[in-house]
């Protein structure tokens, strides 16, 4: 069968050879997207971007694959272990089982992944997780102190975790302003306790992430946090044609103020999940050969996560307000305020 | 129509059809394809690379091989279900949802089977696929001979009712994973597992036992097809339905049973995906192959080893496509770009004569034969 394989492999003759003869780098990086694409504004370019730092400051060479369908996520890590890959890095939650799977056939080669932590951990992954509730609590209370209708809207991709845990922690932030304000704002579209609420089950359809914000617009809703990925860009076309006066969307994962550009006037914030900075480090480690299995988070504390300036909407937010914000953050990295009860 | 041909097994105009027009419109294709690449700003050097990734991702390798059979299958069993569809001229748009229907009951004939031996709770679960599949497009086949509702109308309404009920019912605590908020059902037990045919050689090979299941339903389509009497019917109903009916046969019963053909080998071509590929049912894993299908099944003239070829072209694209993201770093949206090219050409082959003419002689000379 070896001789067969061998013989197989010369099939393409010289085109192939071309294509082997690539410049052996020292360092090669690959990455596995989730559905959405690479250049999503958001989830799967964050941690692309992570990859593309590292080629600028530490001069490795970078790949990605971009998975279509969940059909996708075990042939395309398949194919990046023949890439002569240092480091695979699969990129969502929902690549959880795949990059299991792939990394106890492959013991020797080095995993990593974004948004999913082992339990009990494999040795050869290093999964990277977000304290992202600690973000979106900061969000939360912002919007809460925003809203003129006292009603918020936040819809997810897919009810699991990794965005969940967003719309957790924005909805007890919006509780501690009512709790400390005595005001009553309410948030549409998560419930903390039943674990239900609204949610695309996808994280590519724009038109859904218009549709769903509208929905929450004619409840009432003036600001909305979409927690799904590039689908929020479509809430964020109807913020721009309401106006930012009638809807206010808050961003996710990257500061959606830089990376949606033609929209950013619309972002109130974004709450910033830097899968970049950790992606980047996690192939920095690996190059100097200090790579080991385990957890990684990223916390307020350690700027793993944080929430992005107000840019445009700096003016429209009072001192007042942003103090408290100040004041928050700072209570919830010494741990004297939980984001989790 | 007498001529030289006549007669031989494969004469020159079935090689025109079947190899030169299909390998004239690859060489086409691919040209506009690199014309596309360059025009986006893609260096020379990285086009050739791209096509040798595009080889080496498809058959340059046994991972290779194996990558492009496992895509294949899935689209080569739905492809001829529609293709039967299109023969009793019935335009099935449904393959989609019948897949969806079908991966999700061979998921969960599997789980109930768990206990039993594999050669039970194998076929078990593949049958369950099938009669899903079935009756999820009996429904449409019904519809269109007792009310005369379209089928194009009703099996794409089909495929919207089938996403949904699929995001419902993997949110039920019968079917959803343990221990998980988001819609996913439980892991396929593996007795009911397609069983993987090459691990021994390396434990990433894919390619699974449906391989077997997919030639047997080829031959198993061409029989009905050509060889027995509901295929007649099929084929008689397809080219004149109101002859067909003073024939004798039961036009009504001619569409349920064509669309229910259709429907199970759609709903094996879910099975095959859950049980072989995924292990599990979540939402999207048809992945558009019902549709794709479509354009299999007329790629292969509506012709189960037509579709046979079509659907390994297809599959060969796909797997390709794959090593020309990871080698040449090109975007996965161009390789939709030259599958369609291809089509374009294959499904026109009077374009592919004009572009090619000295492709395409009237007596064999044998020119353009390689």
């Amino acid at each position: 069968m070896r001789v067969f394989f061998r013989t197989a492999s010369m099939v393409g003759g010289a085109l192939i050879a071309m294509a082997l003869a690539n410049p052996a780098l020292a360092f090669t990086a690959c990455q596995v997207t989730d559905t959405g694409g690479i250049d999503d504004n958001s989830f799967n370019q964050t941690a692309w971007k992570g990859v593309l730092d590292a080629e600028q400051n530490l001069g490795v060479e970078g790949r990605f694959l971009e998975s279509q369908a969940e059909t996708d996520y075990d042939a395309n890590i398949n194919s990046l272990i023949d890439g002569d890959c240092d480091i695979i890095i699969t990129v969502g939650f929902l690549l959880g089982d795949a990059t299991e799977k792939a990394a106890k056939a492959n013991p020797d080669q080095p995993f990593s992944i974004v948004d999913f932590a082992y339990d009990p951990p494999i040795e050869n992954v290093l999964g990277q997780v977000y304290a992202t509730d600690q973000a979106a609590f900061l969000g939360g209370y912002l919007a809460a102190g925003m809203s003129k209708t006292k009603i918020l809207g936040t819809f997810g991709g897919i009810n699991i975790p990794p965005v969940t845990i967003f719309m957790d922690g924005f909805v007890r932030g919006v509780d501690h302003w009512n709790a400390v304000k005595d005001d009553n704002v309410t948030v549409l579209g998560w419930n903390v306790d039943t674990r239900e609420g609204l949610f695309t089950n996808n994280f590519d359809n724009l038109d859904d992430g218009r549709a769903y914000a509208q929905n929450l617009y004619d409840e009432g809703a003036d600001i909305v946090l979409p927690v799904a990925g590039p689908v929020g860009l479509g809430s964020a076309t109807l913020a721009d044609e309401l106006g930012v006066d009638k809807l206010k969307i808050i961003g996710v994962d990257a500061d959606l103020y830089y990376t949606d550009t033609e929209r950013q006037h619309v972002y109130l914030t974004s709450i910033t999940k830097r899968m970049d900075a950790t992606v980047a480090a996690v192939i920095e480690t690996t190059m100097n050969g200090h790579f080991e299995g385990g957890v990684l988070v990223g916390t307020l504390e350690n700027g793993g996560v944080s929430l992005a300036p107000f840019h445009d909407m700096d003016d429209m937010v009072p001192d007042a307000l942003k103090a408290e914000v100040e004041a928050l953050r700072a209570s919830i990295i010494d741990g004297s305020i939980s984001v989790s009860d | 129509m007498k001529d030289a041909t006549q007669g031989r097994v494969f004469g020159r105009t079935q090689l025109e059809d079947l190899v030169i027009v299909p390998l004239f419109a690859l060489v086409a294709a691919l040209f506009l394809g690199a014309l596309v690449m360059a025009a986006t700003g893609v260096a020379p050097g990285t086009i050739a690379q791209s096509y040798a990734a595009l080889l080496k991702g498809s058959v340059g390798s046994i991972d290779a091989v194996s990558e492009t059979l496992t895509a294949a299958l899935p689209l080569v069993l739905a492809g001829l279900g529609l293709a039967l569809g299109f023969r009793a001229g019935l335009f099935n748009i449904g393959a989609e949802g019948q897949i969806v229907m079908g991966g999700l009951a061979a998921v969960v004939a599997g789980v109930a089977l768990a206990d039993f031996p594999a050669f039970i709770a194998l076929p078990g679960a593949l049958l369950a696929g099938a009669v899903t599949g079935a009756f999820y497009a009996g429904i449409a086949g019904w519809l269109r001979a007792a009310t005369g509702a379209h089928e194009v109308i009703s099996t794409i309404m089909l495929n919207l009712i089938s996403f949904r009920l699929l995001d419902y019912l993997l949110r039920t605590p019968l079917i959803q994973k343990e221990g998980r908020a988001d819609p996913i059902s439980k892991s396929v037990p593996d007795v009911a597992e397609l069983p993987k045919l090459l691990t021994f050689l390396d434990a990433n090979l894919r390619l699974h036992a449906g391989l077997f299941l997919t030639l047997v339903m080829v031959a198993a389509a061409y029989w009905l097809l050509f060889r027995s009497k509901l295929g007649f019917e099929f084929r008689a109903s397809g080219e004149n339905a109101i002859a067909a009916r003073f024939a004798g046969m039961n036009a009504g019963l001619t569409i349920v049973m064509a669309m229910a053909v259709a429907g199970a080998l759609a709903g094996l071509a879910g099975a095959n995906q859950t049980l072989g590929v995924l292990g599990r049912a979540t939402p999207g894993f048809s992945a558009e192959i019902g549709f794709d299908a479509i354009a299999v099944a007329l790629l292969g003239r509506s012709h189960p080893v037509g579709v046979l070829f079509a659907g390994i072209l297809f599959g060969a694209l796909e797997a390709g496509g794959r090593q020309m993201q990871v080698d040449a770093g090109v975007s996965i949206d161009l390789i939709g770009i030259i599958q369609s090219l291809i089509i374009v050409f294959i499904a026109a082959p009077l374009l592919v004569k004009a572009i090619f003419p000295w492709g395409f002689r009237k007596a064999g000379t044998g020119k353009g034969r390689s």
